[in-house]
């Protein structure tokens, strides 16, 4: 008898210690939220995530990060914002890999009551999201573009320039600083929805990196060997620059290529500092998740839904061109302010 | 005259099933001993015990008097007990020299022996196709040719010829015609008789009585895990073995075994 | 024994004798062309580089250019070394899903040595080559001991090195200029040299170096035979006296070396050290890519390292070649996708013996 009661006090003293245990993590945070980024590989996403993490227990917020196996894996995603959904979570900052296929998700997120905000990259169209945070990636690609083409000079007439861009299905980000690069350094622009379409014979070629070394590296030497005398190279982000610097280098020609880029990452600015890139548009994904663990706050809170930047379709999360050779007409911050800024 | 090989009191159990019951075994040098037994009679498994594919749990073996015990198929080919499987063992895609000297290759003296581990294709190549012609193989052409663009006949030929060549006590022939036609039969008949006459004793398991009654010098009956008795194919007619071997009949008190 | 058998020729030849005489040329033809390929399976990727190479050079002069030529060496410098590694994999009639990851790894690991812990990079890179060989051991206890098939086996470790990877380096990635100032031997397979008016990198000497040795190991050693025999039949390999999981065990463990090897190459060619590099994720299907394009059969115990080395040139070509004449990337994949299902079902025939 002893022995019984003894057992089952046992089990009680266990279930209570798992039912606090259980309790204790929702009663500090009983509001949730969802990051779900494409990849938890690029350094960008993880410097979101912990701009996202630190910003959600700076405001007690119970925060769930899920991730694509790989650029471009929609369903990964869908499944993560179904769990979500499931999960009762308030709000859901995305990063998405497939811009238009995962809207659907997106709705069914929005109907159940949650706030999705669509970080760094906007979805299509751009109001299937509550909001966007994002750089604003035509102006990133404006800036080098303006940047590259004062620095050439009268020069720029005569330019032959490499595009190495992301991925053949042309995600937004993709397609928005390219054709800002090309419509900064000056050259007419074909359809603004897609890259490659440009008719100015200034342009060697496009060819596509991944957005690693690997695929930068690769590219700068298929677009040497259709042309050898490329003297201007815009790159999707600095791992491509870096990639396509090494291309050059095995040539002999690394000094006088003008290498463009976009990002901020810390390795890519100290790459501005040695001079393998030229100029650099830095964005900020920090600012990006920790504004939207606020507005997701809000959002549970009192219900408010952020609001756009002025003149634009979505929250600016600012950018600047970083570079040590400034040129008249471009704004431009120095490496060492965009070292303190970086991240990566 | 003492037996070459010699075994006592095999026993082998799988769980409650035993497929070795005290099982005695004797091999005469010289001589071809074919074994024959009905299917689960547990022959297979005495010639795997007696080539080293399997451990029996009790009982000892003696080669030349000296007392045997193998771990491995390794083991009784280190003593000179070569075997040549059903399945005949070799590499489809492999030449024949390759395949002769598979697991015991040769290489280069010197240097590029030692040093740079260099196989010695010539010296193999020369080797095998001796052992082949030896055997009046040599329809055979070409020495490098893959094992699987010879005949069934040919590449038993081939397996043979490999456990005459390395089989230097013992070689054990399992179902060696079991997948030929009649004259690739002959033929491999022949070569068994080509083998013995060379003073190499053989063991030969085989389901076909007129195979048997024409090779063997003894025949080996096998039943319900031993033997049952050990029979001169000269004194008795096919349709006897066949019988004693079933269980239809008993053999006379004479040819039992202890 | 003889009469015996020329009795069969003589059936043989009447039998023969009913079909039309054309019919007997053609199929002799074809018989000879059969057993040459049966004997050399390398030479289908052979004949089928020559003319690719002969019409991209018709389609775009440039294409024969030394230099173009030299860069189709430099890019195929990984996948080629991971190409080793997998052929030696499949020729036990296995496959490695993991080649890239312990490449990428292997990598990260000699940067990260070097880096965060101050070792010097050659002993880093020694470490980086041991632990690519201690993960194909892995690969190969796994194969060969616990008895899981190689897919299951690499598909696991696959995710289990790659994660490995991303966690280990905290997705950091060290730049060229760190590299360059502080440990050039990480970069030493990235050294380039003139080469008949060409610029060559060391990693295209090594490649065929490697393939040299590796077709020399094949060939004319024990070792090499058993690799192809447990590939062939593993049963048959352990009846006549192959130790079979040993040398399973050897040959995933030696793949796992050499995906170290392209790990150090890696850094030579990308300048920097990548934890992101697409290798980790596409590098094993470049490398079965390589394999099968180059005759060796996914079944195992047929085909040659040189064989591997010519499929990987061939996909190097054609993506060349293909940009060169100005068409979309995706007609390269289209390309490539035809000639892996040609080189199957060309194998397919080979292996069908006419008896």
């Amino acid at each position: 008898m002893t022995r019984k009661l003894a057992l089952t006090s046992a089990v009680f003293t266990g279930a209570a210690a798992c039912m606090i245990a259980f309790a204790a993590p929702a009663a500090a945070a009983d509001v949730s939220a969802c990051l779900i980024t494409k990849t938890d590989t690029n350094p960008f996403f993880v410097k979101m995530r912990e701009g996202a993490e630190a910003k959600a227990k700076e405001l007690g917020i119970g925060l769930k990060s899920y991730a694509g196996k790989v650029d471009g894996d929609n369903e990964t995603q869908v499944a993560a914002i179904e769990t979500c959904i499931a999960d009762g979570a308030k709000g859901i900052l995305l990063t998405a890999s497939s811009t238009s296929a995962i809207v659907p998700s997106v709705q069914k997120a929005r109907e159940a009551g949650l706030l999705v905000i669509a970080l760094d990259t906007p979805l299509e169209p751009i109001e299937s999201a509550d909001m966007t945070f994002a750089t604003d990636n035509f102006l990133a690609g404006e800036l080098i573009g303006k940047w590259a083409a004062a620095s050439l000079g009268d020069k720029a007439a005569d330019a032959k320039i490499a595009m190495l861009d992301l991925d053949v299905s042309q995600p937004s980000v993709d397609v928005l600083r390219d054709q800002g690069f090309l419509q900064g350094f000056g050259i007419d622009l074909g359809d603004p929805n897609k890259w490659g379409d440009e008719t100015d014979p200034r342009i060697v070629g496009n060819d596509v990196t991944q957005g690693n070394e690997e695929g930068g590296r690769k590219a700068m030497e298929n677009l040497l060997a259709r042309d050898p005398e490329i003297n201007v190279v815009y790159t999707i982000n600095e791992p491509a620059a870096a990639g396509a610097y090494e291309a050059l280098k095995a040539i002999g020609r690394e000094k006088d290529v003008l290498i463009v880029s976009v990002d901020g990452g810390c390795p890519g600015v100290a790459n501005v500092a040695d001079g393998v890139i030229g100029a650099t548009s830095q964005q900020y994904p920090l600012l990006m998740a920790s504004k939207g663990i606020e507005a997701i706050a809000a959002w549970a809170k009192d219900g408010v839904k952020p609001q756009a930047s002025e003149g634009k379709s979505f929250f600016d999360t600012g950018v600047a061109l970083v570079t040590d050779k400034p040129v008249d007409g471009v704004e431009s911050i120095s490496v060492e302010d965009g070292r303190k800024l970086c991240w990566g | 005259m003492e037996p070459l090989l010699k075994a006592r009191n095999l026993v082998k159990r799988y769980g409650r099933v035993t497929a070795l019951d005290q099982c005695d075994f004797d091999l005469m040098p010289g001589e071809i001993l074919a074994v024959i037994g009905d299917n689960g009679a547990g022959k297979s498994t005495l010639i795997k015990a007696l080539s080293g594919a399997v451990i029996p749990d009790a009982g000892t073996m003696w080669l030349d008097g000296a007392p045997i015990e193998f771990s491995s198929p390794n083991d009784a080919r280190a003593k000179g007990i070569e075997t040549v499987y059903q399945t005949l063992a070799m590499s489809p895609a492999l030449s024949i020299a390759d395949n002769m000297f598979m697991g015991r290759e040769l290489r280069r003296p010197g240097f590029m022996g030692n040093w740079l581990r260099k196989l010695d294709h010539k010296a193999m190549e020369d080797f095998a196709r001796k052992k082949l012609s030896d055997l009046g193989l040599m329809t055979i052409q070409n020495i490098n040719q893959p094992v699987e663009t010879l005949s069934g006949g040919q590449r038993q030929g081939v397996a043979v010829a490999r456990a005459a060549a390395f089989g230097s006590r013992v070689i054990i022939l399992d179902e060696p015609t079991a997948a030929l036609g009649v004259k690739e039969s002959r033929r491999v008949l022949e070569l068994i008789l080509d083998v013995r006459s060379r003073g190499i004793p053989i063991i030969l398991i085989s389901h076909n009585m007129p195979h048997v009654f024409e090779v063997a010098d003894r025949i080996h009956i096998h039943r319900l895990g031993r033997r049952l008795c050990v029979v001169d194919p000269k004194d008795y007619t096919m349709s006897d073995a066949v019988a004693f071997m079933t269980g239809a009949k008993e053999p006379p008190a004479d040819v039992l075994a202890a | 024994m003889s009469n015996a058998e020329n009795f069969e020729d003589v059936v043989k030849s009447r039998r023969d004798e009913k079909v039309a005489e054309f019919d007997l040329i053609e199929k002799n033809v074809f018989h000879r062309l059969h057993s040459l390929l049966h004997r050399t399976p390398a030479l289908v990727p052979l004949i089928v580089l020559v003319v690719a190479c002969v019409v991209f050079g018709l389609i775009n002069a440039n294409f024969w250019r030394i230099s173009t030529l030299s860069l189709i060496f430099q890019q195929i410098g990984i996948v080629g070394i991971l190409g080793i590694a997998q052929s030696l994999v499949v020729l036990t009639a296995g496959i490695d899903l993991s080649v890239g990851a312990m490449a990428v790894l292997t990598s990260v690991i000699m940067g990260q040595f070097t880096f965060r812990y101050g070792l010097p990079a050659e002993v880093a890179i020694a470490i980086g080559l041991a632990a690519g060989t201690m993960m194909g051991a892995i690969n190969g206890v796994l194969v060969a001991r616990m008895r899981i098939p190689p897919f299951i086996v690499t598909l696991g470790t696959w995710q289990v090195f790659l994660a490995t990877n991303y966690i280990y380096s905290a997705n950091e990635t060290i730049r060229s200029q760190d590299i360059e100032a502080n440990a050039p031997a990480l970069q030493f397979w990235g050294t380039a040299f003139n080469f008949a008016g060409a610029r060559v990198t060391l990693a295209v000497v090594l490649l065929i170096v490697l393939v040299a040795i590796m077709a020399y190991v094949l060939r004319h050693t024990a070792w090499g035979r058993h690799v192809y025999a447990v590939g062939d039949d593993p049963e048959a390999a352990e009846l006549a006296g192959v130790p079979r999981k040993r040398v399973l065990i050897q040959a995933y463990a030696l793949a796992g070396f050499f995906c170290g090897i392209a790990g150090w190459v890696m850094i030579g060619r990308f300048g920097s050290v990548s934890p992101s590099a697409s290798t980790g994720i596409l590098g094993n299907i470049q490398a079965i890519t390589a394999v099968v394009i180059g005759g060796i059969s996914l079944l195992g115990g047929r085909g040659t390292i040189v064989g591997m080395f010519l499929g990987a040139l061939i996909v190097g070509v054609f993506e060349m070649g293909l940009r060169m004449a100005g068409a979309d990337a995706q007609w390269t994949y289209l390309l490539i996708g035809v000639l892996i299902i040609a080189a199957v079902a060309i194998d397919q025939w080979i292996r069908k013996v006419s008896s």
